[in-house]
């Protein structure tokens, strides 16, 4: 069939206008990779044996029911867990083939590449402006030039740009939630993140801006790799390239979106996402 | 049927079973509609015929009220995975249905036709057997929707060439008659139109069990071969 297999839109289709059955992870750059995660807090082990490759500039979603590890598995990318106390992690976790769980990684330079996003917008009580220049100054910038410009660029990318241009030294906490979330995202890629990890990022936001946050996720693809974790298994699978399916602290499956919505391999799978009980 | 578990919302699954029996329902009208159709052409049975004729809205009713009945489920509880591939396949197998229907008319039309004109010895028995062929590949499709049955669908998939030959047969047929018999013309086109509206029903039904495929499996088999369709079925 690949004889007759043409372009469109960047797909190979075949001669009927049939997309390939699945993406293929083999073919991506791979960003973030586990291998034998393991995770307790205390006793209790929250990750088992989580092996996953995420690529690089796509979009992944973990999806699952509360409480099977995913938030805490999105957390281990950019060492959140470090913070609880109880936390033991055993295995490995690699960006770009680089161990992150090492004691001799620079957290703090490693959350500079790895940014996040979380369900509720929590904007400093500063202006919209030192809400995004915060972590450049953090950085040491000073000059004036760079930082309007750091600003504005990263108001326009994450989309807020035109509603807050004639208030950018304005209190952030009088923008409206959906506002007030992309302003977190323009923070957090202020400082030139190569990972942005959103984490429930519209759950607590309207229609509306919920659908602007998917839209902004759609554009930031190009330059960054997004890892999304929601409860909203549309927005899974309207945003996401790649969706991963978490169950009891386990990865249950990984694959291409368009098949895991379509045409689950694993009966678990097919069941969370039609609403059914196991 | 469904080995599956329940939705956690009993009204999505009344829904969608309620579609299920929608269509099982279309699909024995439109059994009884062929049967008929062929009755009235080998009976001579022209108010049989007209009964055919009549009854076809009923039919289209269905196709209308069903296509209403997914729309509603996608946009109200935006199906996922095999829920999603129930209502697609419905949605499209109730467009063959419909056809077949049409094609049932088409052959009531035709045996009215042949009503008034001079009738062979053998009753159009070419044609009754033909029928009934078609007529228990519908019912069998329908019952392997029902069952969700591959293996079924796949079979019944292969009796469509037997019956595309049988179509190869009558058309040689009418072929000789006219050729010996001028006079017999304008009869032996309505006999190749029937012969053609019978065979196109096999068609429909093969494109239904294509979409069995799809919904068990989730494997596109349309416009591939029977081996590929044999073997989606089996994995």
């Amino acid at each position: 069939m690949n004889s007759n297999t043409t372009m469109t839109h960047g797909v190979n289709l075949d001669a009927l206008g049939r997309k390939p059955q699945s993406r293929k992870l083999e073919n991506e750059t791979l960003c973030i990779e586990t291998k034998d995660l393991n995770l307790f807090y205390g006793e209790k082990q929250a990750l088992q044996n989580i092996n996953l490759s995420i690529p690089e500039k796509r979009v992944s979603a973990f999806i699952g029911p509360s409480g099977c590890g995913k938030s805490t598995l999105l957390r281990c990318f950019n060492r959140m867990n470090d913070l609880v106390d109880t936390c033991r992690i055993e295995g490995e976790i690699t960006i770009h083939n680089e161990t992150i769980l090492d004691r001799a990684v620079d957290v703090a330079e490693l959350r500079r590449r790895v940014g996040m996003v979380f369900q509720k917008p929590n904007p400093f009580p500063k202006s919209i402006y030192e809400n995004v220049a915060y972590g450049l100054r953090l950085q040491g910038m000073k000059k004036k030039r760079t930082l309007d410009e750091i600003v504005e660029k990263s108001l326009k990318s994450a989309a807020l740009w035109n509603e807050v241009k004639d208030r950018l030294h304005d209190s952030a906490l009088g923008l409206s939630g959906g506002q007030q979330q992309r302003l977190v995202i323009a923070r957090a890629i202020a400082i030139e993140p190569e990972i942005l990890l959103l984490d429930e990022p519209a759950s607590a936001l309207d229609p509306i801006s919920t659908l602007k946050i998917e839209e902004l996720i759609n554009k930031l693809k190009d330059q960054y790799t997004i890892v999304i974790v929601t409860h909203n298994m549309q927005q899974a699978a309207r945003v996401s390239d790649y969706t991963a399916f978490m169950y009891m602290g386990e990865l249950i499956e990984f694959g291409d979106t368009d098949r895991v919505f379509t045409n689950p391999r694993k009966k678990q799978t097919e069941d969370y996402i039609t609403g059914r009980y196991g | 049927m469904d080995n599956k578990g329940h939705h956690i919302s009993q009204q999505f699954d009344a829904e969608l079973e309620k579609i299920r029996n929608h269509v099982l329902a279309m699909g024995g009208l439109v059994e009884e509609q062929i049967r008929n159709a062929i009755l009235s052409l080998t009976e001579n049975d022209a108010q049989l015929a007209e009964k055919v004729i009549e009854n076809d809205f009923k039919v289209n009713a269905h196709e209308v009220e069903i296509d209403e009945e997914c729309s509603q489920i996608i946009a109200k509880r935006q199906p996922a995975a095999s829920d999603l591939r129930l209502v697609v396949a419905v949605i499209k197998t109730i467009t063959d249905l419909e056809r077949i229907g049409d094609q049932a008319e088409r052959i009531a039309r035709m045996a009215i036709r042949l009503s008034e004109m001079e009738r062979p010895k053998n009753q159009y028995v070419e044609l009754k057997n033909i029928g009934e062929h078609v007529a228990s590949m519908v019912h069998d499709t329908l019952d392997a929707f029902a069952r969700m049955d591959v293996e079924a669908a796949v079979k019944i998939a292969r009796e469509d060439l037997k019956v595309d030959t049988e179509y190869d047969g009558i058309m040689r047929q009418a072929l000789t008659f006219m050729m010996e018999d001028p006079r017999s013309i304008t009869r032996m086109l309505d006999v190749m139109w029937t012969a053609r509206a019978i065979e196109r029903i096999g068609d429909h039904s093969k494109n239904i069990c294509e979409y069995i495929v799809y919904l068990v499996k989730g494997k596109d088999v349309r416009h591939t071969s029977l081996e590929r369709m044999e073997k989606e079925a089996k994995r």
